[in-house]
């Protein structure tokens, strides 16, 4: 039987402190780009624009049928190479990151625009609103309503997500567990610890979550 | 063109695909009249409603309110959306399911298109607003969101909300049609009261009594045509076309219930 010993893992503490600094910070910087591509490309494929809307269906389709991982090594090592730009790990999977999320947020967006009944822009024109100020002040602000829950649980997963920049070598939480498992030879209690600490941030992120469906539902 | 009259509407077509709406329709509509747009389902006077703020785009014709003028057709560009904003601003519009925005009070609703359209400053908006509100009976509800009011209730915030913007003409497109049948006549108050302010105005409607009563012309339309038009009680009351006869046919007037059944 496996003798078990957490005790060690405080002599690691202030890397997986540091670890799990990179992994928060990833995630706010993912999920914030991820949200202004994702809008971007939702209002994209609502352009009466037809180019544009193709250039926004490719771009959603592209990164949403494929992997995740073949996306972050393939900025890391296909990018540079195509392109000439050498790129940093946290460069290329920040890239890889927002875009692969910004594709789903943008369905997440795009969804919730054209859920709006028809009736509330052509109130909105009828009053004299460019197609620019309807959207700003009568459709996004209820279509956000709609789009917050979805938007928040894409965004637990794109968290979540983070932990493959350690393919990378980002020192985000799993690296700094992977290394503290190597150190002490035990990667018993290094794992669990690492899925412990996913567990007790995101967990109280998904009850939030919850709430906000249940209030939504209440309301309107 | 006549240049005299409000709105001017020459050789007006329209056609969803292969669906011809409206043909050749030609319509005048002096400052300060009434004309009441009647006619069964799918005769096109919702659609001819609105192309004349062009919420709907004409493939012919022309339209003219006030002093702007557009033309369609072959060989014209279509209007920018800023010249069609700056034109929609001039005339009011009041929908059959009221399309109040649920996210803003019935204050918020009014102020709305005055503060994001006209730059008008917030307390100068919400004065004028706080003034429709009281005009149209609803001085009590300002602070209510249009899930707590009942449809009539929204039918008068939305036509304070078209006030707002201080129209040149309003429009009503079945403003009555989605209400309880005790809270039409709350509307149809508002309504006539800005008739009797001298408002120039286009009103699709079922409600045939109303015609009579406060449209100077009713339009009697079938099929994407004018079939019948004229002073409303002449229209109304002794109508020369056969079509015409059969639609108010279906209707009771004079408050006496008739039998229902020498209609089609």
């Amino acid at each position: 039987m496996y003798q078990w010993d957490f005790n060690f893992l405080w002599s690691y503490r202030w890397l997986f402190l540091n670890g799990l600094g990179v992994t928060v910070g990833f995630t706010v910087a993912i999920v914030s780009l991820g949200l202004v591509v994702g809008l971007a490309a939702a209002l994209a494929k609502l352009s009466a624009f037809a180019p544009l809307r193709w250039l926004a269906h490719a771009y959603i389709e592209v990164f949403r049928c494929t992997p995740v991982l073949v996306q972050l090594v393939w900025f890391y090592y296909a990018l540079p190479i195509l392109s000439g730009i050498e790129i940093s790990a946290i460069t290329a999977s920040i890239l890889a990151l927002s875009l692969y999320g910004g594709s789903f947020y943008a369905e997440i967006i795009r969804g919730g625009i054209v859920s709006i009944d028809p009736g509330q822009p052509e109130a909105a024109a009828a009053l004299g609103m460019t197609p620019f100020q309807a959207m700003r002040r009568i459709i996004l602000p209820q279509a956000l309503k709609r789009m917050v829950p979805p938007l928040m649980n894409q965004s637990i997963i794109q968290f979540k997500n983070t932990s493959l920049v350690s393919v990378l070598a980002v020192p985000d939480l799993l690296y700094q567990g992977q290394i503290a498992a190597h150190d002490s030879y035990r990667p018993l209690e290094v794992y669990s610890a690492v899925a412990v600490a996913y567990f007790l941030l995101l967990y109280p992120l998904t009850i939030i979550v919850r709430q906000g469906e249940k209030k939504l539902s209440t309301s309107d | 063109m006549d240049t005299q009259s409000k709105i001017e509407i020459a050789g007006l077509r329209k056609q969803f695909g292969d669906l011809v709406v409206l043909k050749d329709i030609n319509l005048s509509v002096d400052q300060g009249q009434v004309v009441a747009l009647i006619g069964p389902s799918g005769s096109g006077k919702s659609t001819l409603l609105r192309c004349i703020n062009l919420l709907v785009t004409p493939n012919g014709g022309q339209v003219r309110v006030g002093a702007d003028s557009f033309a369609f057709g072959p060989g014209t560009k279509l209007p920018g959306t800023r010249a069609l904003a700056n034109f929609r601003a001039g005339t009011g519009m009041v929908f059959q399911h009221f399309n109040l925005f649920p996210h803003m009070t019935a204050l918020g609703n009014v102020m709305e298109a005055p503060v994001t359209v006209r730059g008008t400053p917030k307390a100068q908006a919400r004065e004028k607003a706080l003034a429709l509100l009281a005009k149209v009976g609803l001085a009590d509800k300002v602070d209510e969101y249009p899930s707590r009011l009942s449809g009539g209730q929204k039918q008068r915030v939305a036509i304070a909300r078209a006030l707002a913007m201080e129209p040149d003409v309003m429009l009503f497109d079945e403003a009555t049609s989605a209400l309880d049948p005790e809270l039409v006549g709350e509307v149809l108050g508002v309504i006539q009261k800005l008739a009797s302010e001298g408002m120039t105005m286009v009103i699709v409607t079922h409600e045939i009594a109303f015609a009579r009563e406060v449209a100077d012309r009713v339009i009697f339309m079938r099929d994407g045509v004018v079939v019948e038009e004229g002073p409303a009680r002449q229209v109304i009351d002794a109508p020369r076309e056969a079509a015409t006869q059969a639609f108010l046919g279906h209707f009771h007037r004079g408050g006496a219930a008739q039998p229902a059944s020498e209609a089609i």
